[in-house]
């Protein structure tokens, strides 16, 4: 609750000095906001508060899950500095619409009534919806952002409607209220009903994290959306929506005739969505493209974390979606960051633009070569243990088919992450990649600590692996 | 205590290299090496040839999955240790030839893998086998595909996508293992990943059957046993000769060491159903290999498929399941690693002067090159298993328990020597005999630096060769225990 009221403070705060008119001293001002919430967020750990006449519960996970998306927007915000030197650029806007954003998200890892769970989605949807089309001189960005909100106001529609039918036929709100509806049903004529809101909400929520087959937003928003942005849709916005999406399916449906319709369809979900996602991918020239349906294939990973269900928020399951995320999150953010460098001095965003970027810039080489490798999930990197905390909660709950099928279809996802690395080390620079991209030397920290942080993950997992 | 010095020696000193250039990366390399082979000398003048597991450490790792940082050394583990420790110097001063670009990135990457290739041989956990065994994975792709030949980024692309495919079914069959092992000894987590769990899970027939395959992919790939071997000629020629010396000389090591510990005792019943045709494929690599290599015109591609023979007799020697078998194959992985690296050492040092690898267009240098002469002569008799060298002792052992098995398959493997000698025998006659071709007319000797190299490696191939029991009585007592494991059940 403290980081809701920090950030929202802040977030107005950050709004006034923007009239200042001088950017230098936003970006070190939003850094220091984002590092004070981080820190405060964790005084939460180890209670269990309720606030707003139990609206929003702050337990361990949603103190978890905050200090996810905080941490992953804090690591982003070092790319923004050419926003800092670009006076067209608005920039005490965007700081602030990101940090109302992250109110957005955690409320949506701590509601523990829909409406929270709709006004977080909502709060944080519609500051994406103007960050996608803040490049307002670049048609790309104008249809991403028009697209993005067309697509998204229709999945809100469809995630409301989804709560309407819950609460007609459950008559409330509150999470466990709605289990106790489900399994006790006062009027057994309403179960269709409720089944229908159910579903309805989880193709809402699969929306938001471009699970497929509602994920065909993902490839062309993330294309137009400025690639800054784009890295905090494809990591905040998942992050929150899946630990919604867990804590909805744990406390609201647990039980067992209301599993046996969300889990097929879940399993379909995911096994459609690993599908989409991984050969989508492979198809793209674009890395941007690539990262996007990538973004698509984790969501199927992080749906096998759902389909692992134990019934609680603690255990293999909630660490396994925790431990992804994170991990995802990091390496996503080193991957897009890296991508906005040498996007930004070269004008490209195909594979052959990163030609030779080994011997021009060694270190950018480096953290987008761990990043890659995490994505892929090999060992050493943070990516391997998010797999294997989530494969291995599969398989404890009898899944092998799914997992063997996941673990197919991340052989093929070795394929287009290895491209960039080719690309970097394998093939010799060309007349446009020559030159060496420009970084100064506070991205350059920042890129460090985020391959550090991969590593970290890989090496020691236990740090963070059961904390739940 | 000395199994995790031995581990973080390398990588230590490979993450300081990143603050020396030039020259002095080299020899700062070289020292760190050097350091490593001390340790493990001294680990081996300490090592108690009675006991199993010395030198062992276990740690909670991910305490809430019962996995553990457990290593440990018993004396094949010892062995193994030893020739990484050893060999890994010698690579090291072969790149000293070549002026790589980004060199201390080099040699850190040969230092990390080092790192990876003792966890593999000193992991007594599952899952810290498999992450060690990746570890070592990755720089060896950096390696090869950096600074290797024209056609580096395809085919180290299909060697790492054979290698992870491999390593993936292997982990799959250690997450099916582990959900069978009871609860974790700290008690936090409902199961456990030790090796000693594993090697006391009795599961039935038929689910070994196929868990077989799945940890045997992993090794199948990396040996390589004929048919999964498509990659390994391509990348050993491919690859820069320091990068093809750590693929040959020890990284093929890990899927026969692997063998050996983490398949035979842990799916007996799985081998025992398997065995035959494990062993039937291993005699065809034998052949095949052997055939191929009389065909090469390009020496190390030659060399690599001398290899692929040479390792499919280390395989059939660990399937006839004979203490013979198994202890042919400790000594002989020690055997080929000195000869492959020695080779191929040899054949760089051809390539760097005349430029080419082609043996057509080499011959004569024993005239301008008596030292290289001899030195190829003694390495090549070693590869040929003459009596009195290293190769012999191994081959001896290994045939001898193949034939212990079936003497067919014994007699078939057999015709490996002989087939060894052909095409040994015809590449050092036309490339250091007749006439002087015009790539080698103005060959040189091999200088002191080279020769300081190659004379451990001589060294060796006598000493393996004259007194094998220094290092056969290291292995006797785990060959034993592992055989214990697989008759056990």
């Amino acid at each position: 609750m403290n980081s809701i009221i920090l950030l929202s403070v802040l977030g107005l705060g950050n709004l006034f000095l923007g009239f200042r008119r001088s950017n230098r001293l936003l970006l070190p001002a939003a850094m220091l906001m984002l590092a004070v919430v981080f820190g405060v967020n964790f005084l939460d750990w180890g209670t269990t508060e309720s606030f707003f006449n139990d609206m929003l519960v702050v337990d361990n996970f949603s103190v978890a899950f905050t200090g996810i998306v905080v941490l992953t927007a804090l690591l982003l915000l070092p790319f923004s500095q050419k926003y800092v030197h670009d006076g067209e650029a608005n920039l005490a806007e965007y700081y602030s619409l990101l940090l109302f954003s992250l109110v957005g998200a955690i409320m949506m890892v701590s509601y523990n009534h829909l409406l929270m769970l709709f006004l977080g989605i909502e709060t944080l949807s519609i500051a994406m919806y103007v960050l996608a089309g803040s490049d307002k001189r670049n048609l790309r960005s104008n249809e991403a952002a028009l697209k993005y909100f067309l697509m998204g106001a229709f999945a809100t529609g469809i995630l409301l409607f989804g709560m309407a039918l819950v609460y007609g036929a459950t008559g409330t709100f509150v999470l466990r209220d709605i289990s106790f509806a489900v399994q006790n049903p006062v009027n057994a004529s309403l179960t269709p009903m409720l089944y229908i809101g159910m579903l309805l909400m989880l193709i809402g929520i699969g929306f938001k994290v471009s699970a497929a087959p509602f994920h065909f937003w993902t490839p062309d928003v993330y294309e137009g959306t400025p690639t800054f942005f784009a890295a905090f849709m494809s990591t905040v916005v998942k992050t929150a929506g899946f630990a919604a999406f867990l804590k909805l399916l744990v406390q609201a449906f647990p039980a067992a005739a209301a599993q046996g319709l969300w889990l097929p369809t879940l399993t379909a979900m995911c096994v459609l969505t690993l599908l989409i996602g991984n050969v989508g991918a492979v198809a793209q020239t674009s890395i941007k493209r690539m990262l996007a349906y990538s973004s698509v294939s984790h969501a199927g990973y992080l749906l096998i974390g759902l389909v692992a269900f134990n019934g609680q928020l603690e255990g293999a399951s909630a660490n396994g979606v925790f431990f992804y995320s994170l991990a995802y999150s990091v390496a996503t953010v080193a991957a897009f960051g890296v991508l906005k460098l040498v996007a930004d001095a070269r004008m490209r965003e195909d594979y052959n633009g990163l030609n030779g970027l080994a011997k021009t810039n060694p270190l950018l080489a480096f953290v987008l070569t761990v990043a890659m490798l995490s994505l892929a999930g090999i060992p050493l990197t943070g990516g391997f243990f998010g797999k294997f905390f989530v494969f291995s909660a599969a398989v404890e709950n009898g899944y092998i088919g799914l997992v063997v099928f996941a673990v197919v279809m991340s052989m093929v996802s070795i394929y287009y992450y290895l491209r960039p690395i080719i690309a970097m080390y394998m093939n010799d620079p060309d007349a446009t990649t020559a030159e060496p991209v420009p970084v100064s030397a506070f991205q350059s920290a920042a890129l460090l600590l985020l391959a550090l942080l991969t590593v970290v993950l890989g090496v020691l997992p236990g740090l963070v692996s059961g904390i739940l | 205590m000395l199994t995790v010095l031995l581990l973080l020696w390398p990588v230590a000193a490979a993450l300081l290299l990143h603050f020396f250039k030039g020259r002095t990366a080299r020899v700062a390399a070289f020292g760190a090496a050097l350091v490593e082979f001390v340790l493990a000398a001294y680990a081996a003048f300490i090592f108690n040839a009675n006991n199993s597991g010395q030198f062992s450490l276990n740690l909670p790792w991910i305490a809430s999955a019962g996995i553990n940082f457990h290593v440990g050394m018993d004396g094949l583990s010892l062995l193994l240790v030893l020739l990484t420790a050893f060999l890994v110097p010698i690579i090291l001063l072969a790149a000293f030839r070549r002026n790589f670009e980004n060199e201390s990135v080099f040699y850190a990457l040969v230092l990390f893998m080092e790192t990876g290739l003792i966890g593999v041989f000193t992991a007594q956990d599952a899952f810290l086998f498999y992450f060690f065994w990746e570890v070592a994975l990755i720089p060896i792709y950096f390696l090869a595909g950096v600074w290797g030949g024209a056609n580096r980024a395809k085919v180290t692309f299909k060697f790492f996508l054979y290698t992870i495919v491999g390593s993936l079914f292997m982990l799959a069959g250690f997450v099916y293992l582990y959900f069978q092992t009871g609860p974790a000894a700290n008690g936090l987590a409902a199961h456990n990943s030790d090796l000693a769990s594993f090697y006391n899970l009795n599961l039935p027939a038929e689910t070994q059957a196929w868990l077989f395959w799945l940890i045997f992919a992993a090794f199948a790939v990396k040996m390589p046993i004929f048919p999964f071997h498509t990659w390994q000629p391509d990348t050993y020629t491919e690859a820069p000769a320091p990068a093809t010396m750590l693929l040959s000389g020890i990284m093929l090591k890990m899927g026969i060491y692997g063998c050996m510990r983490w398949l035979l005792p842990v799916v007996p019943l799985g081998v025992d159903r398997w065995q035959n045709l494990v062993l039937i494929l291993a005699v065809i690599g034998i052949i095949y290999g052997a055939i191929i290599a009389i065909r090469q015109q390009d020496v190390k591609r030659l060399i690599a498929y001398s290899s692929l023979s040479h390792v499919g007799l280390m395989i059939a020697g660990v399937f006839s399941l004979t203490q013979m078998g198994l202890q042919g194959a400790s000594i002989q992985m020690l055997a080929h690693g000195v000869n492959v690296v020695g080779m191929f050492f040899i054949a760089d040092a051809i390539e760097r002067r005349t430029g080419t690898r082609s043996i057509a267009d080499l011959g004569g240098l024993t005239r301008q090159a008596p030292v290289l002469t001899v030195c190829f002569l003694v390495l090549l008799l070693g590869t040929v298993a003459l009596p009195l060298t290293n190769g012999f002792v191994g081959e001896f052992l290994l045939l001898a328990g193949v034939y212990q098995y079936n003497a067919w398959m014994g007699a078939v493997a057999g015709v490996t020597i002989i087939l060894g000698a052909v095409y040994l025998l015809r590449m050092f006659q036309r490339v250091m005999l007749g006439p002087d071709s015009s790539f080698t007319a103005t060959f040189t000797d091999l200088t002191g630096a080279e020769l300081a190299l190659l004379v451990p490696l001589i060294v060796l191939v006598f000493w393996i060769g004259l007194f094998p029991n220094t290092f056969l009585h290291l292995s006797e007592g785990s060959v034993l225990s592992i055989l214990n494991e697989v008759v056990k059940r």
